[in-house]
Parts: structure tokens; C-alpha cells; sequence
């Protein structure tokens, strides 16, 4: 199978290198044939990567431990579960996952289009063969994942020896986020190779109008969709796993999976200029240009371990072939735009400052600057030692003094954006949209402050939530009442149906309440408690309102590891509550540790124990409980984020009017059969 | 007031500000990056200030004692004793053999006073059950 699997990526490569380079004659010839076999050594490609894919897999599955790959990933022991996930959990499993989405994505794309959009496909063709070929080329000859363990015989001839069993996948990644969270991040990352591919072949092509942005919409925000879920497990991760309380702790990775989603997000913003009123033409197509080597940035900071990071793969060679593709598709994005900028004129001025315009212009200002300040802090300790010699590097408050007021002032935005007028804001209009919201937010701010919401950003940050809430509650209670007032229905039904008339404007809203949850969580961070104490069986311990009681340990032996569990009654005024089981895991296979955090999660707080190891002294173990507060409605607030982007993805519902009154003798005079509908089209902004 | 310079003064304010806020950030939580070997040649100022080490934890080297651990890191040949004063728990990663940064400044005993441990585990387990058969083994391409 190892032999299939290479096999096919090596085909892949070949394939992919003739949708390029034929694809290229087929822009000059523009002949139909050369076109087709194009399209369709595209789609070989990708059915080529599926089954290198697969045979990888299968050889994890058939405890195949001739593989080096399997043998330091795998063991037989380890469930099927992990067996999928262990595909991406090194190296060369995880570049050859980046190829098998991003042909998901490059496959669908194909197959789509195909009988569309007939000039501007090669050009978007060639550009995704070109991304493809630079993973196949990693996959192919620099981090193959098909190498087979070989040893030197008594002739002195290499042969191919196995293992009896492998050295087990890595604890850290034995947990159910790990088997979710690196695909949809990287589903985020290879996403937005398509947006990337069209924005360019448009350049490439002048293909007129603002069509490609049209056509990737939906690959965006898919994109898009998958960036934040990725990077909100993987925070929950941390969280769950890491033991340390925190869910976010400006690692380098970390870092780097914001990075294409802050410019993604400017982006899904600023395409709107673009729609409405032929502005910002420039500024998009650099956006998505910037998106993707963000992405690719991402992926190189992660595997290249050129930054250190609790999360960077070893140092290795992969650095400079990352650096030098980073170069290239950066030469060619300069060299499609110096050739074609006449092409993205802009059609409209700025017209006021308070205007819909303006909110968009500073919404991607402060998107932007987030990401420029945290790209410098993160590569600091590169460019550091290329200008003075000294590796220096910033830590959390570098990153926090510069985010939380971009923050801040985003959620702003969030709230005021998208009720401005386009060109020009009346005064009377503001004072109708936001009298109420605002009066709304002062007192909840005003509320909070007598609660001893003392801190001031989180303070700022929970009247600030209100107010948005509030406006996205209100846009939805005006839109609703205007339907019930035609149709009588009830007022949910009435708001679902103003919903689904225009899935972009509301969705959108859905993700802004989504956005306005997670941050009241992230406001939560600036009370974080923590205690840690000795326990005997039959000590308490107290921590905020709970009471912590040691009622005994157990060991709990499991197919790959054993678990020693602290058994910790909780109480609260003197009451059981229930009963948290934090654990030490030992893994046989590899002889790591793992911990297992136990979290009694509330809206209000999460309760956080963790059996943090024996005191050397008094041979007594130790727990560390944390309370912080909110937490639970930042991955609440992900889940309402996913809710509203599919909302956003669904096609409008043409809305049939009903006009009581009106339509009844209208009836009479149409002929059987045919339907009186009046179609309210109602236009997305 | 132009529009424009409406635009540019807003825009303006808003750079400034964050930028000021980034280098009060920056001062604040600057790190420098040091070898062990690199850790011995510092002299004067530059000794005292907060840096970052890595290197490998040395076998058998780790000894956790109250309120501290005590270990020895291990690169280019060097060792460097370290102590770890930090409140959080070392995490799961941190054994004999792992990568490991300490983050604290250096005493003038000669130990480094660590505040912070970050560890990754070693890349490569060659000791693994059931490997014996095929120690000295190495990847090679199938290709």
C-alpha cells in the first residue's frame, strides 16, 4: 500500500503539472480541447491525492508498522477514532492533509464551473494547479509520509524491516477536539485558495465586473466558517487539555490561525463596498492576496518550527521551500496587479464620515492593524535577529495592549456598521437607531459597575455587548413587525420568515451575536481566580462560592493508558452539586503523561480542577482549581457563529406577498394555473 | 473640514494611538532569546535582564522539590542549572530528554531562576516496546 500511495502521489504531481502548463497554452490557444483535458487533469489530480490519502489511512488501519509514518504515530492499541486523526498528527501526514482539502475544495470547483464561466476558468484553474503543485512537491520529495523503515542486512543490502507494534500517537492528541479541530482549520486555511484563485484568474483574465466576487462568496465564507470553528476548538483544546486555565495564550500557532482570519474577515466586509457602490477595488483583491499567503504563512510557522512554539513541529528544511513559494506567489500578485490596476478603478468617492462606507473603512483599519501588530509580535524574534543580532521576543501583554482596544473598538462597529446609511447618516436617524440600544447599554454597564464589574476594558466590553445585542435584537423586532402587521403570524414565525427573504443581512446578524457571546466570555478572563492545595482523603477545599471535597482516588486502567482519577465530591452552601473526576493519564506505548482537566461549566463560571501531581515534601497530591467566570459563552457564541455563516449560505426565499385586500379580484382575471405572486426581491447588504 | 482630512485625522489617531500602546507593550514584555553557551559570554546589563533559554532537559536531572523544581538544561554541549519558581503546573510534556524554554532571568549563582516552562516533547521515541528487533533502523523512501 505504501508503494500505491506513493505512486499516486507522484501521478498527482504529474497531473497537476500538466493542468498548469497546458492550462497556460490553453489561455493562449483558447482551443475547447486543450480546455477540457485542463479541467480534467484538475479533477485527476485531486482523485490521485484521494487515494494517496486513503492508502495512508489504510495503513494506519492495518497496523502497518513498516511505515515510519505509522510507527511513530500509531500503535495497535490505539482506538479507530485516533487512528483517523493520527493522518494529520505529524509532519508529513499533515502536508498530505493539506493537499487532500485543498483537492476537495479545487475538485468541487471543477466540477461546479464546469460548464461555466467559460473565460474565466482556465485562469482560475492554473492558479489552483499551481498551489497544488507546491504541496505535491512537499508531499513527493521533500516530507514523503510513504516511507517504509529499512535496515541493513547481514549482506549489507537495505531491506525493508517492521515493527511489532508503533510508538503510539502523541497524549497530547488523544482527545476529541484533536480529532476535529486540525480539519477545520486547515478546511479554513485551503479554503481560501479559492477565493485567492479567483480574485487572481480575474485579474489575470480583466474579467469585468465585480462576478468574481459573486462566485466566491460562498467559498469565502465556507472558508471563513471553518477558520473560526478550527480556531475556537483549538482554544477549547487548550482549555480542556493543557491544564493551565487559559485558552489562549498568544503562542506562535495560535498566532498564525488568526492571522488569515482577521484579513478574511476585513475581507467579507470590504467585498460589500465592492457590490453596492464599485469602491475599495484595490484594497479586496489585496485582501484575498494577503489572506492566502497569511494562510500559507500559517503553515509554515506551524511546520516549520521557525518561530518556537509549544505546537511548531522540529526544526527541518521545509522553511526556505515555504519562504521561496511565499516569494513567488507574492511576485506574481504584484505582477498581475501592476499589469492590470487600470482595471480597478474605483467608480465612487467617500462621501461623509458618518456614513456605511466609513464603518466598512475602519472596520478593515482596525482588522488590519490587529493583524499587522500581531504578525510583527509574532515573527519579532526573526526580524529581531536579522536587524540587531538578538533574538528578542514579545509576550501576552504585547499582544493584549494592542488587541483588546482594536476589540473593543470593532465591537463598536459591530453594533453601529451595519445601520448606517450608505453615503450619508441623518441625524434623526441615528438618534431612531441607536437612542435605545445605547440607553439600554448604559444602564447594563451601569448594573455591572455596582456588581463590581470594576475592571475597565471588561466593563467597556459588557455595555458595549449590550449595546450591540440590543441593535441586532431590535433590527430583527422591526423587520419582524413589519411582516406581522401584513401577514398576522406570529412573531418568531414572522422573524424566521424576514430571515430566510434575506439569509445574508440576517445571518450575518446571527454571526454578530454570535461574535457579541464571545466576547462577553473574553470580558470574563479579567476575574479569573485560582487556588492550589495539598489534599488528604476527607479535606475540603474552597474556591468561590464551591466547596471541594477529596473523597478518595481510583485507578482506571484503559486499552492505551491508565488513568489515575482524584475523586472530588463539589459543594456549594453546604450542598452536594456533583461530582468532578480530574486524572492523570499514563500512556504505555510512549510513556508520556497526559492530564485531564475536569470542568463544571456554568454561564456564569467554569469551575476548573485539575490534579496537579504530588507535593515532593509531603508526598500529598495537589489540585488546582481555577474559577473563570464566563467562559462557556465564548464557545456558545462559535456555536451561534456557525448557525448565522449557514444561514448566510442559504439561497433567499423570494417572498410571496400577501396583500389581502388586493390580490383577491386579482385572481379572477389570471387563467388556471398560473400563480399570482408578487416577489418581493429584496436586495443583500 | 475637507472630507479627506476628516478621514486622514481619524485614521491617524486611531494608528497613533494603538502604535503607542504597542511599544508600551513591547517594553513591557521584551524577552531575549539566549543559548546556554551564549548565557556564559553575557556580561553586565545584558546578564540581568529577562531572556529566554532552551536546550534539553538532562536524564535524571529533574527534582521536584517544595515551591521549586530543580533541573538541568543541556545544548551545544553545555549545562545550565536551572530552578523553577513558577505557581503553574510544569506541564505533561516536561520529562527527562524533552525540549524544553525556561523563561526567567539568570541569578548570580550561576542558576537560571525560571517563572515560566514551555516543553515539547522529544520528536523521535527511539526507545519504544517492541522496537528492539529493528534498533538501528532508519526511514528510508519507498520511492
Amino acid at each position: 500500500m505504501d508503494v500505491f500511495g506513493s505512486f499516486a502521489l507522484v501521478l498527482a504531481f504529474v497531473c497537476a503539472v500538466y493542468a498548469f502548463v497546458a492550462g497556460i497554452a490553453a489561455i493562449v490557444t483558447r482551443h475547447p480541447l486543450l480546455v477540457k483535458s485542463t479541467r480534467q487533469a484538475g479533477i485527476a489530480t485531486c482523485c490521485l491525492v484521494f487515494l494517496a490519502t486513503l492508502s495512508l489511512e489504510y495503513l494506519f488501519f492495518s497496523d502497518n508498522f513498516s511505515n515510519a509514518y505509522v510507527v511513530s504515530h500509531s500503535n495497535r492499541d490505539l482506538s479507530t477514532f485516533f487512528k483517523i486523526a493520527a493522518l494529520w498528527s505529524g509532519q508529513e501526514g499533515s502536508l498530505l492533509f493539506w493537499s487532500f482539502l485543498l483537492s476537495i475544495y479545487v475538485f468541487s470547483v471543477l466540477i461546479a464551473y464546469r460548464n461555466k464561466n467559460g473565460e474565466l476558468m482556465p485562469y482560475v484553474g492554473v492558479v489552483m494547479a499551481g498551489v497544488q503543485i507546491f504541496f505535491l512537491t512537499l508531499n513527493n520529495f521533500v516530507e514523503s509520509p510513504f516511507k517504509a523503515l529499512a535496515a541493513p542486512g547481514a549482506d549489507g543490502v537495505l531491506s525493508y524491516v517492521a515493527r511489532a507494534d508503533g510508538n503510539g500517537l502523541n497524549p497530547l492528541l488523544q482527545y476529541p477536539e484533536m480529532v476535529i479541530h486540525p480539519p477545520n482549520l486547515y478546511s479554513g486555511y485551503t479554503g481560501f485558495t479559492i477565493p485567492f484563485a479567483f480574485a487572481l484568474g480575474a485579474l489575470l483574465a480583466r474579467y469585468p465586473g465585480e462576478k468574481w466576487i459573486h462566485l466566491t462568496r460562498r467559498w469565502t465564507m465556507i472558508a471563513w466558517m471553518f477558520q473560526s470553528v478550527g480556531i475556537l476548538l483549538g482554544a477549547h483544546w487548550a482549555y480542556a487539555v493543557l491544564g493551565w486555565g487559559g485558552y489562549w495564550g498568544w503562542d506562535p500557532v495560535e498566532n498564525a490561525s488568526l492571522l488569515p482570519w482577521l484579513t478574511g474577515t476585513a475581507f467579507l466586509h470590504s467585498v460589500m463596498m465592492q457590490e453596492k457602490r464599485g469602491m475599495m477595488k484595490v484594497w479586496n483583491v489585496w485582501l484575498v492576496f494577503a489572506t492566502f499567503l497569511m494562510c500559507i504563512l500559517g503553515t509554515f510557522l506551524t511546520r516549520s518550527g521557525v518561530v518556537s512554539s509549544v505546537h511548531a513541529f522540529a526544526q527541518s528544511n521545509l522553511g526556505n521551500w515555504f519562504v521561496g513559494f511565499i516569494a513567488i506567489v507574492l511576485l506574481v500578485c504584484l505582477g498581475a496587479y501592476l499589469k492590470n490596476r487600470d482595471y480597478l478603478k474605483s467608480e465612487n468617492q467617500l462621501d461623509s464620515i458618518v456614513s456605511r462606507e466609513s464603518s466598512f473603512l475602519f472596520n478593515n483599519l482596525l482588522f488590519l492593524v490587529a493583524c499587522v501588530a500581531i504578525l510583527s509580535g509574532t515573527l519579532f524574534p526573526v526580524f529581531s535577529e536579522w536587524f540587531t543580532g538578538d533574538r528578542i521576543s514579545v509576550g501576552a501583554p504585547f499582544f493584549n495592549k494592542v488587541n483588546i482596544p482594536i476589540g473593543l473598538l470593532i465591537l463598536f462597529l459591530t453594533g453601529v456598521g451595519p445601520l448606517l446609511a450608505w453615503r450619508k447618516t441623518s441625524t434623526e436617524s441615528l438618534k431612531r437607531n441607536f437612542g435605545l440600544p445605547l440607553a439600554i447599554g448604559i444602564v447594563a454597564g451601569a448594573i455591572a459597575f455596582a456588581l463590581g464589574f470594576r475592571e475597565l476594558y471588561s466593563l467597556a466590553c459588557l455595555l458595549l455587548c449590550v449595546f450591540v445585542a440590543a441593535t441586532i435584537v431590535l433590527e430583527f423586532y422591526r423587520g419582524a413587525k413589519v411582516i406581522h402587521a401584513r401577514s398576522g403570524a406570529s412573531f418568531a414565525a414572522c422573524a424566521i420568515d424576514l430571515t430566510m427573504r434575506n439569509t445574508r443581512r440576517y445571518g450575518g446578524y446571527i454571526v454578530h451575536m454570535g461574535m457579541v457571546f464571545v466576547f462577553i466570555g473574553l470580558a470574563g478572563a479579567a476575574f479569573n481566580r485560582d487556588t492550589q492545595q495539598d489534599m488528604r482523603v476527607g479535606q475540603t477545599m474552597q474556591i468561590g462560592p464551591y466547596t471541594l471535597l477529596l473523597q478518595g482516588f481510583d485507578a482506571k486502567p484503559e486499552k492505551n493508558y491508565t488513568a489515575q482519577r482524584m475523586l472530588v465530591e463539589v459543594l456549594r452552601d453546604n450542598k452536594p452539586l456533583m461530582m468532578l473526576y480530574p486524572e492523570k493519564r499514563r500512556f504505555q506505548a510512549n510513556e508520556q503523561n497526559g492530564t485531564m482537566v475536569a470542568i463544571y461549566s456554568t454561564l456564569k463560571e467554569d469551575l476548573y480542577v485539575v490534579y496537579a501531581g504530588e507535593n515532593p515534601e509531603t508526598q500529598m497530591p495537589v489540585i488546582h482549581a481555577f474559577l473563570n467566570p464566563l467562559v462557556k459563552w465564548i464557545w456558545f457564541g462559535g456555536v451561534f457563529v456557525v448557525f448565522g455563516t449557514l444561514v448566510a449560505l442559504l439561497p433567499n426565499r423570494r417572498a410571496v406577498l400577501v396583500l389581502a385586500g388586493a390580490q383577491q379580484p386579482l385572481t379572477q382575471h389570471l387563467q388556471p394555473g398560473l400563480t399570482p405572486s408578487v416577489t418581493l426581491r429584496e436586495g443583500h447588504d | 473640514m475637507k472630507k479627506q482630512t476628516k478621514f486622514g485625522v481619524g485614521i491617524s489617531v486611531i494608528v497613533i494611538a494603538l502604535a503607542f500602546l504597542a511599544w508600551l507593550g513591547y517594553g513591557e514584555s521584551k524577552t531575549y532569546y539566549h543559548t546556554i553557551a551564549e548565557l556564559q559570554t553575557l556580561t553586565g546589563s545584558a546578564r540581568s535582564q529577562r531572556m529566554r533559554v532552551g536546550g534539553t532537559v538532562a536524564a535524571g536531572s529533574i527534582h521536584r522539590l517544595s515551591g521549586r523544581v530543580d533541573f538541568v538544561l543541556q545544548g551545544e554541549g553545555k549545562a545550565l542549572p536551572v530552578t523553577y519558581i513558577g505557581s503553574d503546573p510544569l506541564p505533561d510534556t516536561f520529562v527527562d530528554k524533552s525540549q524544553a524554554l525556561v523563561e526567567g532571568r539568570p541569578a548570580s549563582d550561576g542558576r537560571f531562576v525560571a517563572e515560566h516552562v514551555q516543553a515539547k516533547c522529544a520528536s523521535k521515541y527511539e526507545a519504544a516496546p517492541g522496537g528492539g528487533a529493528a534498533s538501528g533502523s532508519s526511514p528510508q523512501s519507498s520511492m
